[in-house]
């Protein structure tokens, strides 16, 4: 083709004029798309969610190993180099029976009941505590038998972790629950955006059907009487990711701090910020190629050339 | 410049329309192709501009057989292919200038050529001072005109005509046949269909009778004889 671009820029313009000239259906059109697009993107945000979630448990979880009462300290701390030594221990911190009882009466210091029952007793009641977070869960229970091993068979009284695994697991299975139910919501979601996009276009060729006639009759090739469907169906996804990404922001905004007091540690709203571009083409890429190819299939169907 | 070599056309399974059909016209010429309704007329005129499909024999348009020509490749046989109807067939919601300027957008011009050809166009048939009307502010004979403006911007060898003066009165309707003549001056292939008799017989050139798909008669200062 001798010239591609002034084809190339009449084909937007009129795709373009189409858009607008459309009306209350392309508004209609575009609602619905970002509509879609949110859902996607707030099932991104769940996604993202769930993994700071994990990321929280996996901190949380800990081995505690409980010692004998009135043993030495050094041989408490002997054990938490040895176990330092461990690849697999991320860290252990030793809290001393003198230590555990302020942090116990701190933790209950608005519990009378409590604190009026320590004082009855003449000792300690509690003993010393090494809390132990592992590189990964999977990995608790070697850690746990090289505690229960033999050799600090003396100075160890008890070793926990089995109720934290449970949990864990639970929480994993839930996660991975959720993801295949994001999955299969978002194709459903990216079926519906397809079919809206599909029945505008195809709304658009009938209403254009004698103009097209008309193309046909003076001489338009194939491609420019298509072009214009095409962008069309493109534009509406670039302006729906846009209306998308335009209505996040405040929601995301003012729901973020709540979100944020429930899943400790993860700021949406900071997330969406910082990849804001990613987000953003994402939605793009999706709408536009959504768009488009809703409008080739309805082409296909409809605009017999 | 046309030829149609034993044109046969069945539309559906029994409606014969044209029944071997023999036709040849040469460049610069003038030629109407008269007949009763249903006589065959339309069905040439389509058969020119690939809108329908002969069932038998060959239409060659320029040397090309166009009988075979694929969906894609219709387009550049419409543009050497200039066409009025006689419900005028323009764009409502575009300006004169807009509807001439279609044709010439669909087929690559520059917006520069647009800008030039569109008035020279618009000179030749009489209308430069409705370039920014639009077409249902005009009357029958001048929406025909910018028709006939539209069917010749993109400076066409042939010239179809399928009834455009069947929605006129006798003034526009002799504007017309008047723009058609000087068309065919200036050296396209005019090819006229009506029932028109007083037409046929002032224009004195070549008319081609038709009656029930076949050639009843081919004379080159005819008349109108049902």
């Amino acid at each position: 083709m001798k010239n591609i671009l002034v084809p190339l820029k009449r084909v937007t313009k009129t795709g373009l004029n189409n858009f607008w000239r459309n009306g209350w259906l392309s508004a209609a059109t575009v609602s619905v798309l970002s509509i879609t697009l949110f859902m996607i993107l707030s099932l991104i945000m769940v996604s993202v969610l769930t993994e700071a979630l994990v990321l929280d448990i996996q901190n949380r979880a800990d081995i505690s190993v409980y010692f004998k009462k009135d043993i030495k300290s050094a041989d408490a701390l002997g054990l938490r180099n040895d176990l330092l030594a461990l690849p697999e221990v991320k860290m252990a911190t030793y809290t001393s029976e003198e230590d555990a009882l302020i942090n116990f009466r701190e933790k209950y210091s608005n519990n009378k009941d409590v604190i009026d029952a320590l004082e009855t007793l003449d000792e300690n009641p509690l003993s010393a505590i090494i809390n132990i977070k592992a590189k990964d869960p999977s990995q608790f229970e070697k850690i746990t038998n090289f505690v229960e091993g033999e050799k600090y068979s003396d100075i160890v009284e008890k070793v926990d972790y089995r109720d934290n695994k449970e949990i864990i697991d639970k929480i994993q299975l839930l996660i991975s629950s959720i993801r295949k139910i994001g999955f299969s919501v978002s194709f459903v979601l990216v079926l519906v955006a397809f079919l809206v996009a599909f029945n505008t276009i195809r709304i658009t060729i009938f209403t254009m059907k004698d103009q097209i006639g008309i193309m046909k009759l003076v001489g338009a090739s194939n491609w420019f009487v298509r072009g214009p469907f095409i962008v069309e169906g493109a534009l509406y996804g670039v302006s729906s990711s846009i209306l998308t990404v335009l209505l996040a922001l405040p929601i995301l905004f003012f729901s973020s701090p709540y979100i944020e007091g429930f899943f400790l540690g993860a700021d949406l709203f900071q997330y969406f910020m910082d990849n804001f571009l990613q987000i953003w083409l994402i939605l793009l890429v999706l709408g536009s190629f959504v768009g488009s190819l809703g409008s080739v299939v309805a082409m296909q169907k409809y605009l017999k050339v | 410049m046309i030829k149609f070599e034993k044109i046969s056309k069945i539309y559906g399974k029994d409606l014969l329309a044209l029944d071997e059909v023999s036709l040849n016209v040469k460049k610069g010429e003038f030629v109407s192709i008269v007949g009763q309704s249903g006589a065959g007329k339309s069905t040439i005129l389509k058969l020119l501009i690939a809108e329908e499909k002969p069932t038998e024999g060959k239409v060659l348009v320029a040397g090309h057989d166009i009988s075979k020509l694929s969906e894609e490749k219709k387009y550049i046989l419409r543009r050497k292919v200039g066409m009025i109807f006689q419900d005028f067939r323009l764009l409502p919601k575009k300006t004169v200038y807009e509807n001439i300027a279609f044709t010439l957008e669909v087929s690559g011009a520059t917006d520069k050529e647009i800008e030039e050809d569109i008035p020279q166009v618009l000179h030749l048939v009489g209308l430069e001072h409705k370039a920014g009307s639009f077409p249902g502010d005009l009357s029958g004979g001048e929406k025909q005109r910018v028709a006939i403006a539209r069917a010749l911007v993109n400076r066409p060898d042939i010239l179809v005509a399928d009834e455009p003066t069947g929605n006129l009165d006798p003034l526009n309707t002799w504007d017309v046949i008047r723009l058609l003549l000087k068309v065919n001056e200036l050296g396209a292939t005019v090819v006229l269909a009506t029932h028109n008799r007083e037409i046929v017989n002032m224009l004195n050139k070549r008319v081609v009778s038709l009656d029930k798909g076949r050639i009843i008669r081919d004379e080159e200062n005819g008349r109108y004889i049902l």
